[in-house]
């Protein structure tokens, strides 16, 4: 009885299952090509890792990444919140085509993005003179990449905050408003603790997404270098051995930085 | 205390056209009308959450049109009861008083009490997300309270519940408004709601206000064919005044006349009756009901406790299931339509 209904069980699944088995290929995918270099580097050539972690420009370059993307993050979050909000509340002629706009940074190649922002920063462009003048260079500087990185994580957290207010009923935005609340104290009392938690994980993917940039930074900031550069360097001048012992580095601090934050907003939401 | 003046407004698919009507300090008034007639928009429209895009509202006889809602002091509750899914009940209920900047201890004391008299407080620590649908109105309700406010705007606020509580809510806005006496404007599509709640109706059809009346004159006497139609008057019968004796009017309607009261004298005009005025019987009533007409009974519905009986006179009457046993009615069968001349409503064509 129990095994007939657990064959005529597992035939109704039958879909389910053979999706299953088709869909783990590509998450199989994913994993051996990440674990394949990870084992060979710490399993073959523990002494090259050892190497890298231990030498200062490996290590400054992975932190000058980190808070280049961080300081692109923080910039995105200020004025990427009221962007989404507005996206997310109001309907107004042209609503599309911003939205568009804010799409095209993961459409166009980066090295494209990298030559744009180039054109238009550079210390001889008029643009770039009136920074200068500011105190503010982009070539081969920590505010090239954070642009660079900006341009490329801003869709990210925009997409996800507005995604956020959007499910947030306006009603209970309109009741806060009855209760005596004026439009601001209705959003930092209602809207943004309700979104809080999309406006967080938008904030990571857009650092993720920073410090993954390669293309746009290369273009506009050779120097200093952050570590997907130190990387391309390596590998063109010493090849594998050189490349590898760096990015796989790079992997476990990534890794092991946004195990911390799953966590920490895991452990934010029980808290709830 | 109310007063909406000619206010027009569109927002999305749904629009309010030249809306005027009037509301006494103290009045529990409802707006009656089907789903997406625009009432909603009428009370956020009060509530100062759209400013009209023509026309005024005026509250305690001063022009309130621009003021933002922060400083209406009107309490709102929805339908799907939109508490703040991240605060506890206490802090839901307290969240207008700490926006007045009320000292803590008053707080507590104004809050512990509104959750004394809706029979909330064993829920005090409780999330939105945890109570019943009825525990969640109850919830709304108080902290709509709990600020005093000049005015209550209640949107479907029973329309989301199960039987039981709706008619225990029912009760307990009554009860409510009687204690307090807040002026109350109360939306739903519900018309034993509407019935059982107001002193004053108005209904509302695709955005313009059509009648207000009392809730009597709404349910019997409505001004056209549309609200007839809404409010469950199913016989409308187009005739032409035959003759005014002293205010006994005789309509022709082509099959048959009618007796009606009326001071019209002459024209066409529409008469509407209630199926639950219309007596059925077997043979021509001997009585004070000055219409009785014959027809063939076409069709018979059961709408929960009543029947719902069509004739091929054109006439709809609802009786029990009790008359339809006595009477052996069924398809087919002929029968005497009466009613008195006092049941019948009639408007100009």
């Amino acid at each position: 009885m129990s095994i007939t209904k657990t064959l005529s069980g597992a035939k109704r699944q039958r879909l389910s299952l053979i999706f299953l088995v088709v869909g783990s290929l590509l998450v199989l995918f994913t994993l051996f090509v990440l674990f394949n270099m990870v084992f060979r580097q710490l399993v073959l050539d523990l002494n090259g890792f050892l190497e890298a972690v231990n030498d200062p420009l490996v290590i400054s370059s992975i932190l000058l990444t980190l808070y280049a993307s961080f300081l692109a993050t923080l910039i995105a979050v200020v004025l990427g919140t009221p962007l989404a909000y507005v996206l997310a509340r109001h309907d107004f002629f042209g609503k599309n085509v911003v939205e568009s706009v804010i799409d095209v940074p993961v459409i166009i190649p980066h090295s494209v993005a990298g030559i744009a922002l180039y054109a238009l920063l550079q210390s001889r462009s008029a643009v770039g003179t009136a920074f200068y003048n500011l105190g503010i260079v982009f070539e081969d500087s920590l505010w090239g990449i954070v642009v660079a990185m900006l341009f490329v994580s801003t869709p990210f957290y925009v997409n996800a905050a507005r995604e956020g207010f959007q499910s947030i009923n306006p009603r209970i935005e309109r009741v806060a408003r009855t209760l005596g609340a004026s439009q601001w104290q209705a959003f930092y009392k209602v809207t943004l603790p309700l979104a809080i938690r999309h406006l967080f994980s938008g904030a990571v993917m857009a650092w993720a997404r920073g410090i993954s940039e390669f293309g746009a930074v290369i273009m506009i900031a050779f120097y200093p270098m952050i570590a997907p550069v130190l990387i391309y360097y390596r590998f063109t001048t010493q090849g594998l051995k050189g490349s590898q012992p760096v990015a796989v580095l790079l992997i476990l601090v990534c890794f092991v930085v946004f195990m911390v934050l799953r966590l920490s907003t895991k452990y934010w939401e029980r808290r709830k | 205390m109310i007063a909406l003046d000619e206010v027009s407004h569109e927002w999305g698919e749904f629009c309010l056209k030249n809306v005027t009507f009037s509301v006494d300090r103290g009045e529990y008034f409802v707006i009656l009308g089907p789903t997406g007639a625009g009432k909603t928009l009428i009370l956020e429209t009060i509530a100062g959450l759209h400013v009209p895009r023509e026309g005024h509202i005026f509250l305690d006889g001063k022009d309130a049109t621009d003021l933002p809602p922060e400083k209406r002091n009107i309490g709102l509750v929805y339908q799907d009861y939109s508490l703040f899914p991240h605060m506890t009940v206490e802090e839901n209920i307290a969240f207008g008083l700490k926006m007045r900047k009320i000292a803590k201890k008053e707080v507590e004391i104004n809050v512990q009490s509104i959750m004394d008299s809706v029979g909330i407080t064993h829920l005090k620590t409780r999330f939105p997300s945890t109570l019943s649908g009825g525990e969640q109105q109850r919830v709304a309700l108080a902290r709509a309270l709990v600020i005093d406010p000049a005015i209550l705007l209640l949107d479907e606020p029973l329309s989301a519940l199960d039987p039981r509580t709706r008619e225990s809510l029912r009760e307990e806005l009554k009860r409510i408004h009687k204690v307090r006496g807040m002026t109350t404007i109360h939306v739903t599509h519900d018309q034993t709601e509407a019935l059982s709640l107001a002193d004053q109706i108005a209904v509302i059809l695709e955005g313009e206000v059509i009648q207000v009346d009392t809730s009597f004159k709404v349910f019997n006497e409505p001004v056209n064919e549309r609200i007839a139609a809404f409010v469950g008057v199913e016989n409308v019968i187009k005739g032409k005044i035959v003759s005014n004796k002293d205010g006994v009017v005789l309509v022709e309607t082509g099959k048959y006349r009618i007796h009606a009261l009326s001071n019209l004298v002459e024209g066409e005009v529409n008469v509407f009756i209630r199926p639950e005025s219309i007596i059925i019987s077997e043979v021509r009533l001997k009585s004070s009901a000055r219409n009785s007409i014959k027809g063939k009974i076409t069709n018979i519905t059961q709408l929960g406790a009543t029947f719902r009986i069509r004739m091929d006179n054109g006439l709809t009457a609802l009786v029990t299931n009790q008359a339809i046993e006595d009477l052996g009615l069924g398809v087919g069968k002929t029968v005497y339509a009466s009613f008195k001349a006092t049941a019948i409503h009639m408007t100009r064509r």
